[in-house]
């Protein structure tokens, strides 16, 4: 296992999400779950981001800032779609300007459903994430 | 001699910023001479919605306009529906409503606090607030099932009571949550190191306040008393109610609001605890809503009103939400006209933006 993998950094972009998942995010960060001492950091830079966590059905204006993003990102490199929304478009999926989850823009590992999100769930969607990056180095690695 | 104007994207992914908002600054060396916001980043168009789903089935996507304020949302949306109706909601659910609504509040200024030590630098800080916050969540959890989005409200009352017994343990652990909001607050009001940043930025004078149109906090940290719970909704005719203004004008006095206004919550949720009525929580609803109605309510940024009309059929034909933050915009950029570029993050911070809301 790698350091990276031990303790990797996340980026978090909302796209279009109602912040019910965001402010969920932001409390898996704070003292009761506290994935800080596993040295999980909220980074705001995408260049110095292992996993990208991206919550809301994703809408006609983000979709640009989405693909860029996640294109800033290094390679090897997680997307982790946190809530229905993410997932599917969930209650807004008959919205006009939702396009109806965040796999219809970039491509998502990991699927984290609930409307909010609980950060319990989050954080082993997180906990898988780091399985899904570790194959993707292996891979890379093999492939030096 | 001053530079060339230089414009310098801010946002919609910014390290400040949980939600997604842009701002084009316009500066001049280190000064802001502009400030054009752009929005439409969380715009969903969830109110087209009413024509597929029915009056009762979109109190969830009422509340799901935001997460933070997702309770005031519902009973907002609930309220003007049963106004169009003409049903009377119980007293007990119109209490346990006023106490959601509170507690609610609370989470929200709690969590506001935290992103904004957050801005200023203070890291501990920000977890302090959000560990006092859980144990309003809890609350929350315990009475209506759910964190952030509880789904309790319903057309005709609540789904859920709340026992007296329960009540009255909540009452004896607010004391425990009041005395460590009091450590809190103690810092966000006195610390040196903060108030050097926040003291005199963002200035917003009271006849700008009231001339913008700010509401909520915004408003009330300008020395305007604005709040809708002086209207007597819900059960606030029966708690009597009296906002909480600070006179500063400028960041400080809109941290202060937020600050004071705990603790009257904590007040309003002792009184309901001390007074709520007993009977049922919800009345059988019967019909279609028909003709319109506007319903407004105190969100913990300020005032939302829900415009609904309906034809006698079960799908509304129009749904309107005029939420705080779009209300504050325009007074945010009164404030940023003028300040330092490194002020920016702070400045958008004490309007307490909340993108979700605003956008829909």
């Amino acid at each position: 296992m790698t350091s990276a993998a031990k303790s990797p950094w996340l980026l978090h972009y909302n796209a279009s999400s109602c912040n019910g998942c965001d402010i969920e995010i932001l409390a898996a960060l704070t003292p009761l779950y506290d994935v800080e001492r596993f040295g999980i950091i909220n980074t705001g830079n995408p260049a110095h981001a292992d996993i990208f966590v991206v919550t809301g059905g994703v809408n006609e204006q983000n979709k640009e800032v989405l693909k860029n993003l996640y294109d800033q990102i290094p390679e090897p490199k997680v997307v982790v779609a946190v809530g229905i929304c993410a997932s599917s478009g969930g209650v807004f999926r008959d919205c006009y300007n939702v396009s109806g989850g965040v796999d219809t823009i970039i491509p998502v590992d990991v699927y984290v459903p609930g409307c909010s999100v609980r950060p319990e769930a989050l954080i082993e969607g997180v906990v898988k994430a780091i399985g899904v990056l570790e194959e993707k180095r292996a891979k890379m690695e093999a492939e030096k | 001699m001053t530079g060339k104007r230089t414009v310098i994207p801010f946002g919609p992914q910014h390290p400040v910023l949980p939600e997604p908002i842009h701002l084009d600054l316009v500066v001049e060396d280190e000064h802001v001479v502009e400030a054009i916001p752009s929005i439409g980043y969380v715009h969903r168009g969830l109110e087209s919605l009413v024509d597929r789903r029915d009056y009762s089935d979109f109190v969830f996507l009422a509340e799901r306009i935001c997460g933070i304020c997702s309770f005031t949302h519902s009973s907002t949306f609930c309220q003007g529906i049963e106004g169009l109706m003409g049903i009377e909601i119980p007293d007990r659910a119109r209490y346990l409503r006023t106490l959601w609504g509170e507690y609610s509040r609370i989470h929200s200024h709690l969590l506001w606090l935290g992103l904004f030590a957050d801005a200023l630098g203070f890291e501990s800080l920000f977890y302090n607030a959000w560990k006092i916050r859980e144990s309003i969540l809890n609350e929350m959890e315990a009475t209506t099932g759910g964190r952030v989005i509880q789904g309790v409200c319903k057309v005709g009352g609540v789904r859920r009571d709340i026992s007296n017994d329960f009540l009255s343990g909540m009452d004896n652990r607010l004391d425990a949550v009041e005395d460590e909001m009091q450590e809190l607050v103690k810092v966000f009001l006195n610390d040196y190191t903060l108030k050097k940043r926040v003291c005199g930025k963002g200035k917003l004078s009271a006849s700008d306040a009231y001339a913008l149109g700010a509401v909520g906090p915004v408003a009330r940290g300008s020395g305007v008393a604005q709040d809708v719970r002086m209207t007597d909704y819900l059960a606030y005719k029966d708690l009597g109610f009296k906002p909480i203004i600070a006179d500063s004008c400028d960041g400080y006095g809109r941290c202060e609001v937020r600050c004071k206004e705990l603790f009257q919550s904590v007040d309003l949720i002792r009184r309901i605890i001390t007074d709520i009525p007993e009977g049922d929580v919800s009345v059988a609803v019967k019909g279609n809503p028909d003709g319109e109605y506007f319903s407004r309510s105190e969100q913990p940024r300020g005032e939302v009103i829900h415009y609904i009309r309906g034809n006698g059929t079960k799908n509304l034909t129009q749904f309107r939400v005029r939420t705080p933050t779009l209300t504050n915009v325009p007074a945010l950029v009164s404030m940023l006209a003028g300040c330092e570029l490194a002020d920016v993050p702070q400045i958008v911070l004490t309007i307490d933006p909340c993108i979700g809301c605003m956008e829909r």
